[in-house]
């Protein structure tokens, strides 16, 4: 049944972004899209692969934005999307076959692709834009929060973790349970004021994303009085870097 | 969001099919129809091919139409699955009250309940139908409290008109049938123009801003998209019709779908027996056009939330 848990599952798995430290280098929407194409939840099918108008299924998505006034005020945030595993998910509800569920024991949201009659009502149900259509296989897709992973016992410890979170170069990515107030994921949270995304729309989802901290305020200019006033001269590169190695 | 043909036809001839079945039932039960076998073919088989050919049509909108039968399993929680078992219950009623009304001329007694079931379970499955697009939340256009009227009272104002034509074909037409399409027409009218005034003043449901929550800094622009094609996200639910475009189609819809019938229905009810009937067929032919131009823009004109993201209107 599509009906959601009645009772809130014992752990609570799902991520945290940290919009201070994202970098926008796609990582972990490539690394995401290379394990889970060879995973049990693969392929994730292009379409037009290397020509004009692609179509490609990816769970993961880095979206960049600028924030504040056009001009020098202006900073750029890196923001990347995937499936937030809500604790009041509508895709789940509104599937007629029972492919879409939310696992009882620990919150993730998943598709069975063998029912999936790949009607999209789902992803319609979604504001999040997180699923995305397999039109080669005809059945919807999504972020596993890589539930092939996490629990293989195969693999070590440290690598129990979904791909992106493992190749995050930044560490912009962690994962946890949000259960326990004590984890990694809540505590930064806590400490950070992690936010919902479209908090008002009340899906009420599992994963946070950490605001940029606030911006320090403008050049150092103090610090260093010579390098900056050499370095205000657009004409002097190459003294530029000599003043530059010789002020270390 | 993405105006799928298979859909607009499903929601259209099953809509216009259920409501021809809710009249034709409740007629045959009052006694305005006469129980003969050639009207009794027409009248429960022209509602049933309707709703037949909608229903194999919304099947193509599937990614894997082999699986369809799994849709009914889920009643519980989804709208869907509640459309997909009342359409398919709806046929059982259908099948016994037609089997009395062919056969046996006969649609009292048990074939009287019959005939209720098959308008109640009618009126059920366009409910559902409405109801899919109304709960859905990231959606505005959708989710308000036109919709489920609007759905009903098309499919009863589209079958009232099929219902016309077909009592003027099998000469059992009366005055009140063409009476009932008015009242009917001007009630969907009414609730049409009600939605969209309702969405026209309707304000952006999120901004950027919320969504992505970096509001809370300062003002937001998508500045890089995470690719440069469009992807499933963009194309299901990126449609973007030109205000002006809507205008026009708004505009043939209110001719085609409105107040052409009214006029044609004039003619039925006044004008001479040759041209009534012709009055009949071009009233069915041009709402056919109207609530296909209609369900169009439903769709057309409907944002979802998820575009916020890609910085355009949601």
């Amino acid at each position: 049944m599509t009906d959601l848990p009645v009772a809130p599952s014992p752990t609570r798995l799902g991520l945290v972004v940290d919009l201070d430290t994202c970098v926008g280098c796609h990582a972990c929407a490539t690394s995401c899209k290379e394990w889970n194409t060879g995973g049990h939840w693969g392929p994730l099918t292009d379409v037009n692969a290397y020509q004009a108008e692609q179509r490609g299924v990816w769970f993961n998505r880095v979206f960049t934005y600028e924030v504040g006034r056009r001009g020098e005020e202006a900073r750029t945030v890196h923001f990347p999307k995937a499936c937030l595993h809500c604790e009041n998910p509508q895709c789940v509800a509104v599937c007629p076959t029972g492919a879409s569920y939310k696992r009882a024991a620990d919150g993730i949201v998943l598709v069975d692709m063998d029912r999936c009659i790949g009607c999209k009502l789902c992803a319609w149900a979604c504001p999040y834009g997180a699923r995305e259509f397999d039109e080669d296989q005809g059945v919807m897709k999504k972020c596993t929060l890589c539930v092939d992973r996490i629990y293989d016992d195969n693999l070590e410890p440290a690598d129990r973790v979904p791909v992106c979170v493992l190749t995050c170069p930044t560490k912009a990515r962690h994962f946890g349970d949000f259960n326990d107030p004590e984890s990694h994921v809540s505590r930064l949270v806590r400490e950070r004021g992690g936010f919902d995304l479209a908090s008002e729309l009340g899906y009420r989802p599992t994963s946070k994303y950490l605001p940029s901290r606030p911006r320090r305020s403008a050049p150092q200019e103090s610090s260093q009085p010579e390098a900056s006033r050499t370095a205000s001269d657009p004409a002097s590169g190459l003294l530029r870097w000599v003043d530059r190695a010789l002020s270390r | 969001m993405d105006p799928a043909y298979s859909i607009i036809v499903f929601t259209t001839a099953s809509g216009a099919g259920y409501g021809l079945l809710v009249l034709v039932s409740l007629l045959a039960i009052s006694g305005a129809l006469p129980p003969t076998t050639g009207l009794g073919l027409a009248a429960i088989g022209a509602p049933a091919a309707l709703i037949a050919a909608g229903l194999s049509s919304s099947a193509l909108h599937l990614g894997r139409p082999e699986r369809a039968l799994g849709a009914f399993s889920q009643w519980r929680s989804s709208w869907l699955a509640r459309e997909g078992v009342a359409a398919v219950a709806t046929f059982a009623p259908l099948g016994v009250f037609g089997i009395g009304w062919v056969f046996f001329n006969d649609v009292g007694g048990f074939f009287a309940g019959m005939a209720a079931a098959c308008a109640l379970l009618a009126l059920l499955t366009i409910s559902c139908t409405a109801m899919i697009y109304a709960s859905l939340k990231p959606i505005q256009q959708w989710r308000n409290g036109f919709v489920l009227p609007a759905y009903l009272a098309l499919g009863l104002y589209t079958g009232s008109l099929l219902l016309v034509l077909l009592t003027r074909m099998f000469g059992v037409y009366r005055p009140a049938f063409a009476l009932l399409a008015v009242v009917l027409l001007g009630l969907a009218w009414a609730i049409k123009w009600g939605y969209w005034r309702h969405i026209d003043a309707a304000p952006t449901q999120i901004s950027l801003g919320a969504a992505t929550g970096l509001g809370r800094l300062a003002e937001v622009r998508l500045l890089e998209s995470p690719h440069t094609e469009a992807n499933f996200i963009m194309r299901e639910m990126g449609y973007e019709i030109a205000r002006a475009h809507a205008r026009k189609l708004r505009a043939i819809a209110h001719v085609a779908l409105f107040l052409a019938p009214l006029a044609l229905l004039g003619i039925v009810a006044a004008g001479p027996p040759i041209l009534a009937q012709l009055a009949a067929l071009a009233a069915v032919l041009s709402a056919a056009l109207g609530v296909a131009v209609e369900r169009w823009l439903f769709f057309a004109e409907a944002r979802h939330v998820s575009m916020v993201f890609y910085d355009r209107a949601g």
